[in-house]
């Protein structure tokens, strides 16, 4: 996995995919493209990988599942999984190094050498901080020494997953390991965050990419997730959301609604509350496959505050309304006349007024015993 | 207060008596709501709605509230313009359930207005002043509750004369001739203001006119809530003058509610007959036939009925005034009731009727009223007696 | 007692003649006019496909609450203009019938709200003729919505310090001058003017200047002859003017555009508070003061003196 110096990349590609160069920059054009950058930076990349420039990325892995890495590898675009291979230089990867012990060591080492304070610095799964972090360790390393290491010279940071952006599932009560994101240990520094269960690997992409392409980083949130990628919420554009505006809800799993594909709000959906591009962007590029394609609540797993806290089936506020599919008539009737307060009205006004009538008989004699109070009749 | 001869003696007796308590309670009811409302909005308490902005706090409290507080106005017009010094006895008392009715609508008022904190601003932002009836109404009910407090000022001067320090029987003393001095243009104001205001609250409904139903607009408004409220000014005098009587056993004023009954009688005539006739030239009575029609008929019908017995020889009979008083109160207030409230229509989508709470603070300063009157009767020289009394009650 | 009887006969006289020297003349007086800089917005119900796209946009540029108490909290689904909602989409249907109308302050010539507000806390900009609203001055008496014909302005029944809320046209929104446009109306730079105009998909809601939106408005007319009711355009002289100007195919009364006549909304009113304390500012209640008070003076003076008299008599 050591970087290797290639000058023809129209060789090098012919070689080893059977692209020609232009097959190559249509590659990259399209992968652009997929992940939301210009067309005219496929080419850049053609260019600058024909060049041998490629940035070195250092990929730890902490407390996880790895899936994070798994879905990048499904990518299904033409030869992405590879592609990133070649566009840039993976120099440190504990699932994909074939090196091991201490070979794979002074990979990390001479490579952070190498390039400090240009490479990229991935995190995946959460870090143990409990009892000084012993819960996980590396080549007798803990995983915040580790991360504190990488960090420090890196030129960008980002946490892949919600293990890494703010603890994911090793972080759900109780917590046993202390475990927490990478944002929350590298406090202070930019740590791009692309949370998802497992993230949507274009996200990621899209990230990296544009880094390398112009070494800079995207627009990001309060809580260092692109905007690009999380700037709405994920009933903004679900496929299911006319069923919301018309009030067609699934009551229970299996039921008519749900398998005529109506709303999942009601089943505790978190699609209100989640910012995440699921609907528009999909997984791995196959249509339907994330949870509510598949007639599945979201479980907000993008959202620090929800994902793995709020119950699947709890249903979360609605942020912003906006109007239903319906509207109300000229005339809707407003108001009405409680019985209590009609008894209440009549009984006052009738006494006094009655009262009145009455206490004036007892008025007209001699008056030393008549009304008990001076009523006026109001 | 004048040069008439009198003996204003304060009642005495025992505060703290069951019916007093009683009233206590329900003005303790009423300022508990009214306390939810401040702190939580009016909505908290009300009724009132985006169809319906005004409700019984302003139809009952205020406009009725103001107009039971003008039996001063319409005894002042008989004793100082039209010179009747017989009714002189009838002041004072009047006076002081004008300053409460006043005092009261005030309140009702402060508890009605959304932004109540900003009141302070409409007598003090001159160069903002528009040309509103309300303001008109704001300015003059505030005035007007002024100059009631000067009209009844001498009453607790004369207490204090009575009092035993020197410093405060010498302030009274300046005090009382001081009013004395000023009487004249004191009680012009005290006529002039009831006369501005109570016409400005009938200008006031001519502004939601296309919402108004046509039998309650007409552009006789404001004439019709001045001579409305000297209806109601004199209903109240007698009802105050024969319970307080009664109540206290004071001796009765019964004839000279009998020749005030009778200038009440024609008054109510008088409006009866303008109010169709009215209706009538500007072609309204086609609307008669219909639930409005009914309402209508009540505020012509009733004080024509009040008129039948006031005008006759049952009059002389403390018994028929009361009700010839109460047919006739009822009847006027139902004019202002109507004019503010269901004359208005905002559109068949919206309906109102006081919720409890905000009928629990109604009554509350209703009972506030009356409690205030009968603590103040009692402490105070106020009603007419022939001898300073030590009576107990 | 002569005397008396006829110095009232006399103040009444006075008080009267100011009465009716006043209102006689207030009534003939010119109406008033939109200014020339009139800003208004001009809906044509044909056009309307009851998208909302106006009602969300205008909840977000005035930052106003969801009315969504009823529904659980699912939707924004007020029925009607309130506190939090201060323009609205409804729905006309009857028979064959149909037609959306848009809700909102219609910002009228001579609006029956100011007449109504005592310390002009609702006032209307000299230069764009915007019925505005400024809580500082405001009492919350509300008198402004028993005064609105059209039932505009809402109020904060729910808060404890409660405020007015109505359409301003936006104009929190407006930094720089409305210049000509291309299209031939006067407007903002966008992202400036009425939200609910400009994002209208179908601009069955456009805003601009007074004359030019009823220019419009008439062209429209013209062009499509028996297309549109009665071929009017509502609020050119209804209820005196107002600078919301509507088109429709249905009639206007049955989506809630009163039929109001040409009578501004406060002239009635106007002409008999102007006439009694302004047209001759302030005479009859100072001329009713006077009299009142030299009553007074006489009938006191002749008693004491008929007191007197009696003193000495005995």
């Amino acid at each position: 996995m050591a970087s290797s110096r290639r000058n023809d990349a129209d060789r090098v590609f012919s070689d080893r995919h059977g692209l020609d160069r232009r097959d190559f920059i249509r590659v990259c054009t399209m992968a652009a493209v997929a992940v939301g950058l210009p067309a005219s930076v496929g080419v850049k990349w053609a260019e600058a990988a024909a060049k041998g420039l490629k940035p070195s990325v250092i990929w730890l892995h902490f407390q996880e599942c790895t899936g994070c890495t798994e879905s990048l590898l499904r990518t299904s675009h033409p030869a992405l999984g590879q592609l990133i291979l070649d566009l840039v230089s993976l120099d440190y990867c504990e699932t994909l190094a074939a090196a091991a012990g201490y070979q794979v060591e002074d990979a990390l080492h001479s490579a952070m050498a190498a390039n400090a304070g240009k490479y990229i610095c991935v995190v995946e799964g959460a870090i143990p901080t409990k009892d000084n972090g012993i819960y996980c360790k590396i080549g007798g390393k803990t995983a915040i020494d580790m991360l504190n290491e990488v960090a420090e010279k890196a030129g960008a940071i980002i946490a892949i997953g919600s293990c890494a952006s703010f603890g994911g599932i090793p972080a759900a009560d109780p917590n046993p390991t202390g475990a927490t994101g990478a944002p929350q240990i590298l406090a202070g520094k930019t740590v791009v965050t692309i949370p998802g269960c497992p993230a949507n690997p274009y996200n990621f992409l899209g990230t990296a990419l544009q880094f390398v392409t112009f070494g800079t980083l995207p627009a990001l949130d309060d809580k260092g997730r692109p905007r690009f990628a999380y700037g709405r919420v994920i009933h903004e554009d679900c496929p299911r959301r006319p069923h919301f505006d018309a009030g067609r809800f699934v009551q229970q799993f299996g039921d008519e609604g749900h398998r005529e594909g109506w709303c999942l709000y009601k089943m505790g959906c978190k699609g209100p509350v989640t910012h995440a591009n699921c609907s528009l962007q999909p997984f791995c590029e196959v249509p339907g496959a994330w949870p509510i394609g598949i007639g599945h609540p979201c479980v907000g797993c993008t959202e620090q505050a929800i994902a793995f806290r709020i119950p699947l089936h709890t249903t979360v506020e609605i942020e912003h309304p906006t109007p239903p599919d319906g509207y109300p008539p000229i005339k809707a009737h407003q108001g009405g006349v409680s019985a209590a307060a009609a008894g209440l009205a009549g009984l006052v006004g009738g006494a006094l007024v009655g009262g009145g009538w009455v206490a004036a008989k007892k008025v007209d004699g001699g008056g030393e015993k008549a009304g008990t109070k001076p009523d006026k009749g109001a | 207060m004048s040069s008439h001869a009198q003996v204003h003696v304060a009642m005495g007796g025992r505060l703290m008596t069951r019916p007093f308590m009683v009233l206590l309670a329900i003005a303790g009811v009423g300022a508990v709501t009214a306390a939810v409302r401040f702190l939580y909005g009016i909505g908290a308490v009300s009724n009132l709605s985006n169809g319906y902005p005004w409700g019984v706090w302003i139809a009952i409290d205020v406009v009725v509230g103001t107009a039971i507080g003008c039996g001063g106005y319409a005894v002042g017009i008989l004793v100082y313009i039209l010179n009747k010094g017989q009714y002189h006895p009838l002041v004072r008392p009047a006076v002081l359930t004008s300053l409460l009715g006043y005092g009261l609508a005030v309140i009702a008022v402060i508890i009605d207005l959304g932004r109540f904190w900003s009141l302070w601003k409409v007598p003090v932002y001159v160069w903002r002043w528009s040309h509103s009836p309300q303001l008109e109404v704001a300015l003059c009910v505030a005035a007007y509750t002024l100059v009631l407090m000067i009209e009844l000022s001498p009453a607790l001067f004369e207490k204090l004369r009575a009092g035993t320090s020197t410093g405060l029987r010498r302030l009274a003393e300046r005090g009382l001739t001081l009013v004395e001095k000023n009487f004249v243009w004191i009680l012009a104001l005290g006529l002039l203001l009831p006369t501005m205001h109570q016409s400005s609250l009938g200008t006031m409904m001519l502004l939601p006119g296309p919402r108004m139903h046509p039998l309650w607009l007409t552009p006789w408004l404001p004439l019709l809530f001045v001579v409305n409220c000297i209806l109601i000014g004199f209903a109240v005098v007698v009802l105050e003058a024969t319970f307080s009587a009664a109540a206290f056993g004071r001796p009765r004023e019964t004839v000279m509610l009998a020749s005030l009954s009778r200038i009440a009688g024609w008054i109510a005539v008088g409006w009866s007959v303008f109010r169709v006739g009215e209706a009538a030239l500007a072609g309204k009575l086609g609307y008669l036939n219909s639930g409005y029609g009914l309402a209508f008929m009540a505020e012509v019908l009733l004080p024509l009925a009040a008129a039948a017995i006031l005008l006759s020889e049952r009059r002389r009979q403390a018994m028929w005034q009361v009700r010839g008083a109460i047919l006739l109160f009822v009847g006027a207030a139902l004019h202002r009731v109507d004019t503010y409230l269901v004359a208005f229509r905002p559109g068949q989508a919206f309906s109102y009727f006081p919720a409890v709470p905000e009928l629990l603070i109604t009554f509350g300063i209703i009972a506030a009223e009356v409690a205030i009157y009968i603590a103040v009767v009692k402490t105070f020289p106020i009603l007419e007696g022939p001898v300073p009394a030590k009576k107990t009650f | 007692m002569a005397i008396d009887r006829r110095a009232l006969i006399k103040s009444l006289a006075v008080g009267g003649t100011a009465v009716a020297a006043g209102v006689a003349p207030a009534s003939a007086a010119v109406r008033k006019t939109a200014p020339p800089g009139a800003m208004g917005m001009l809906y044509d119900a044909t056009l309307c496909i009851g998208c909302k796209t106006c009602v969300v946009a205008c909840k977000q540029a005035n930052d106003m609450p969801a009315e969504s108490a009823a529904n659980g909290g699912l939707w924004d689904a007020p029925t009607d203009l309130d506190s939090k909602t201060k323009n609205i989409i409804k729905l006309y249907h009857e028979g064959e019938q149909e037609s959306f109308v848009k809700q909102q302050c219609m910002h009228c010539v001579d609006p029956g709200c100011v007449s109504a507000c005592m310390l002009h806390s609702l006032h209307k900009d000299e230069v764009t003729g915007v019925v505005m609203y400024d809580p500082t001055y405001c009492v919350g008496c509300r008198y402004c919505m028993m005064a609105c014909p059209f039932n505009i302005p809402k109020f904060e029944f729910e808060k404890a310090a409660p405020k007015i809320v109505k359409c301003e046209l936006c104009r929190q929104r407006i930094k720089d001058a409305a210049v000509m446009g291309p299209g031939g109306f006067t407007r903002y730079p966008k992202g400036q003017g009425p939200a609910c105009c400009e994002v209208c998909p179908r601009e069955a809601v456009i805003y601009g200047r007074r004359d030019e939106l009823l220019a419009e408005a008439k062209r429209r007319i013209a062009a499509w002859p028996g297309k549109y009711y009665k071929d009017r355009v509502y609020g050119e002289f209804d209820g005196g003017g107002t600078q919301v100007l509507y088109l429709a195919h249905v009639p206007f009364d049955r989506i809630g555009l009163p039929d109001l006549g040409t009578q501004p909304v406060p002239e009635t009113a106007y002409a008999v508070q102007e006439g009694i304390y302004y047209k001759i500012p302030f005479l009859a209640p100072v001329g009713l003061f006077a009299v009142l008070g030299a009553v007074i003076y006489r009938n006191r003076r002749a008693d004491s003196v008929g007191a007197a008299e009696k003193e000495g008599k005995r």
